[in-house]
């Protein structure tokens, strides 16, 4: 068996080697003793590829990223800590996915192998500092033993150790070997934050250069001289079963080999991608609706309007807010927003790669945003023993959270699909954009209705809003996601109530880049404008007044006023919006300048984006996330939208009818980064929720409507 | 049998002449940097260049490209195609990076036609070129860079 391709990089690194450092499995309590200077960490050099930092007789420094690399910049993140208090040369460093180890990799947010939340640099951030300090601290050992000179008249800067008085210097991997064999420090020293030489600094990305010749290999990109491709046909409607199926047709399609049928629909399985699809076009396929949801989006909408009367769950609740809204003298506004289901549609397609290994074990290649249950599950369903199934994260296409399942769904279909053949020849399993765009896992549907007053000075007085819509987790409890973003309300307002309604639908449904604030953000900054523009005040200036408890996201508001002229004036048609959310504990605020376009749906010109994430570890990646990620939203906010059609069917299957942003509707943007030295916070997610309301909000001065619905489609604004 | 030129090399296919040069190129010519993103011509991931034109691989049978002269990622070359690529690391335009090889195939085409592309060149050109990450702010300024360096040179 042969790989036509594989990343030459980490085969390298895995086969010259000289120090190797880990760190040793650190609970989230170990952790949070470690943020108040107890550090318990255990730090061992071992030769095990299970490490974090490898030093090369090459000279090359690879940081083993435990974290998903899909575009949000975590492995040139993870590399940028390690070379930072490494004193490496940024032109040495390189990074690698680090293999399936709750052991060694478990997000210390989450206690398992997990890259999500936005979390990855906020957690990381002393780890792997600590990382580069105690491979530093083995470097220096290594050069003084050999030189004969003490370690504390060693220095190192820019990949180069050095002992000044006697004039000698070496690069690392002269040192690796012999630093392999030193103790590690048991307690590495970090750098003042003053003393940062890389940290802070828009250092270029690791992986540019592969991504921009087309040799960044991806799940997709994986294959061998006698790989099946498996696809399956999934029932269009949602918890529909197999009935019965025909695969005559199927079967006659040359290069299919074999067609079989799962519980999740029927696989085909062929030597080409073509034939598999070709094959899996001509199965006819009898669908068992019994359990299906058959409703249309509209139904399922009237369903929603009616949960509000219900008894909800009380997210957050204080003063009196029916009192204040029945108030004599207070002037009411009343709101109902509908957000429909979105799919990620990440560009690389979800997908996985199985091998049989000369063992009697499986390898599995896979965009894995939690390896170690997916092994997990891959393992069960396969029925083999723990160590037999080995799942290597590779760098994936884009996620936006969709390769995040809780109940590994993606994989168990692939692993049933390769199980069903026999497990013993190499597959990859792919869905098709239509699989993607049909397949649910959606951002869920969502309907706010919001109540609010300001009284006769113009001051919000109350604010109640419920939330109708499934629960992420699926729980019957209060789910935080469904709300958050709303029931820990920024604004400073006297009587507050929000209330979530569980709903139960057979739409899997999941988080979507920015999870609740995809929706609450919008819901809360729309009405926020709305009753600030009932009370009179300035949609900046009401909304300052009102964020006295919560300075930093008060700052990137005026920031990005500021920025924009807020208050000044306007070309001939256009308007201008404000938004401004905390999530992931960053906080953004954007500001839209927007017009009528010749469709009659909003443009948008430009945007001013205020960022505030602590510590701005590479400015290049923070204002490539906040581009990014108001254009991911803009995108959803403007065409985003799954329906279910009368009878149940999603109505959408590929990018002609469900839409997403272009280069023609991309705005300018420009970003500006408030100076922390508070502790980094993700920048993934957060650029998401502003955007919708800030457009909303222009869209309302811009044309007296208020936006109740999205996406913002003519018909629905226009 | 089906004959054309792939990166230079005279290549021939003998399968399902049904078959979307796309997968012939990946499947069969092992060439990996041409992505799959949608098989309906509606993304752009697929792009390759057929006898000098941008073209969606995903939808185009091999049967005809018959005599053509296909060029991909891989291949890619010229002046325009290295202005391209050097715009592209100088801005660090790639987040995911797998739409990134047919943004760069349609870059290097409209270059190639249009040396001082505007901003409407840069739309028309691009607008069939779908990232995900919405990149398209770095995308639109790499494209003028490249152009800039290339009349620089010239």
């Amino acid at each position: 068996m042969r790989w036509h391709r594989f990343r030459p990089t980490r085969r390298a690194v895995l086969a010259g080697m000289g120090l190797v450092v880990a760190v040793g499995a650190v609970a989230p309590l170990a952790y949070s003793a470690a943020r108040k200077g107890m550090w318990a960490w255990r730090i061992r050099s071992t030769a095990s590829p299970a490490a974090f930092v490898k030093i090369g007789t090459d000279d090359t420094v690879t940081v083993m990223n435990k974290h998903i690399e899909f575009g949000q910049g975590t492995s040139t993140g993870m590399a940028t800590l390690v070379a930072e208090e490494l004193d490496a040369d940024w032109s040495q460093m390189r990074a690698a996915e680090a293999p399936t180890d709750d052991e060694l990799y478990a997000s210390l947010a989450f206690g398992v192998q997990a890259t999500g939340g936005s979390s990855a640099m906020s957690v990381a951030y002393e780890q792997m500092r600590l990382v580069g300090a105690a491979a530093r601290a083995m470097l220096v050992a290594a050069a003084a033993e050999e030189w004969g000179v003490s370690a504390s008249e060693i220095t190192v800067s820019n990949g180069i150790v050095r002992h000044v008085p006697s004039g000698r210097e070496s690069r690392f991997g002269a040192l690796a070997d012999r630093a392999a064999e030193q103790d590690p420090p048991l307690w590495p020293r970090l750098k003042d934050p003053k003393n940062f030489v890389l940290i802070g600094r828009d250092l270029p990305k690791l992986d540019t250069r592969e991504k921009s010749n087309g040799t960044a290999t991806f799940t997709a990109d994986l294959s061998t001289d006698d790989m099946l491709v498996a696809v399956v046909e999934h029932p269009d409607h949602f918890g529909a079963t197999v009935a019965s199926f025909d695969d005559t047709a199927a079967r006659a399609v040359p290069g299919v080999v074999d067609v079989r049928p799962l519980p999740q629909g029927v696989a085909v399985y062929a030597r080409d991608t073509f034939s598999a699809l070709k094959g899996r076009a001509a199965l006819k396929v009898e669908w068992d609706l019994s359990k299906a949801e058959t409703r249309s989006s509209a139904e399922i909408e009237a369903d929603f309007v009616r949960r509000l009367d219900g008894t909800g769950l009380e997210a957050t609740s204080r003063g009196d807010p029916d009192k204040a809204l029945g108030a004599d003298g207070v002037r009411r506004l009343e709101a109902q927003i509908l957000f429909p289901f979105l799919a990620h549609a990440p560009m690389e397609t979800l997908d996985a790669v199985f091998l049989p290994n000369a063992g009697d074990g499986i390898d599995i290649y896979s965009g894995a945003q939690f390896p170690s249950m997916d092994q997990r599950t891959a393992t069960e369903l396969l029925g083999l023993g723990p160590d037999n199934v080995r799942l290597h994260t590779v760098i994936a296409g884009g996620s936006f959270g969709r390769r995040a399942q809780p109940n590994a769904a993606y994989i168990t279909e692939a692993t049933e699909a390769f199980k069903a053949i026999g497990a013993s020849r190499p597959m990859k399993h792919m869905w098709t954009r239509e699989d993607d765009i049909r397949g649910g896992y959606y951002r869920p549907m969502y309907l706010h209705r919001l109540r609010g007053a300001v009284d006769a000075t113009g001051r919000i007085v109350a604010w109640d809003q419920a939330v109708v819509g499934q629960s992420i987790a699926g729980t019957s409890e209060l789910d935080e996601s469904s709300v958050e973003g709303a029931s820990n309300l920024p604004y400073a307002i006297d009587n507050l109530r929000v209330v979530a309604h569980n709903v139960v639908l057979p739409v899997p449904v999941l988080w979507w880049r920015s999870v609740g604030h995809s929706h609450t953000g919008f819901a809360v900054e729309t009405f926020v404008d709305e009753l600030l523009e009932l009370g009179g005040r300035d949609a900046v200036e009401g909304r300052l007044e009102l964020l006295s408890g919560e300075p930093r996201l008060a700052a990137v508001l005026a920031r990005a006023a500021e920025m924009a002229g807020w208050g000044g004036p306007l070309p001939e048609g256009r308007q201008r919006g404000v938004a401004a959310v905390k999530s992931f504990g960053t906080c953004v605020a954007q500001v839209a300048e927007v017009s009528r376009g010749e469709d009659g749906a909003p443009r948008v010109h430009k945007v001013w984006c205020a960022v505030d994430c602590g510590v701005a570890v590479n400015p290049n990646v923070i204002r490539q996330q906040m581009e990014g990620g108001l254009g991911y939203g803009l995108g959803a906010i403007l065409y985003g939208e799954i329906t279910l059609g009368e009878g149940g069917r999603v109505m959408q299957s590929n990018f002609h009818d469900y839409r997403v942003l272009r280069i023609n509707e991309m705005p300018e943007v420009e970003v500006a980064i408030m100076p922390s030295s508070a502790s980094p916070s993700g920048v993934g997610e957060p650029g998401v929720p502003p955007i919708g309301p800030a457009v909303a909000n222009a869209w309302r001065r811009l044309t007296g409507q208020p936006v109740r619905r999205l996406p913002m489609v003519p018909g629905s604004v226009a | 049998m089906v004959r054309f030129v792939l990166n230079g090399q005279p290549t021939t296919f003998e399968g399902d002449p049904e078959t979307p040069l796309l997968w012939v190129i990946r499947d069969f010519q092992k060439l990996m940097g041409t992505k799959y993103g949608c098989g309906v011509a509606q993304c752009g991931a697929c792009t390759v260049h057929v006898d000098g034109m941008a073209t969606r691989s995903c939808v185009l049978p091999v049967s005809a490209v018959e005599d053509a002269d296909i060029v991909t990622i891989e291949g890619i070359s010229g002046p325009e195609a290295e202005a391209v690529k050097k715009a592209w690391n100088g801005l660090d335009v790639p987040q995911c990076g797998f739409c990134q090889s047919g943004q760069i195939m349609s870059a290097v085409a409209l270059l190639r036609e249009v040396p001082e592309p505007t901003d409407a060149d840069i739309d028309g050109a691009m607008a069939g070129n779908i990232c995900r990450c919405a990149a398209y702010g770095r995308i639109r300024r790499a494209i003028k860079q490249a152009a800039a360096d290339l009349g620089a040179e010239a």
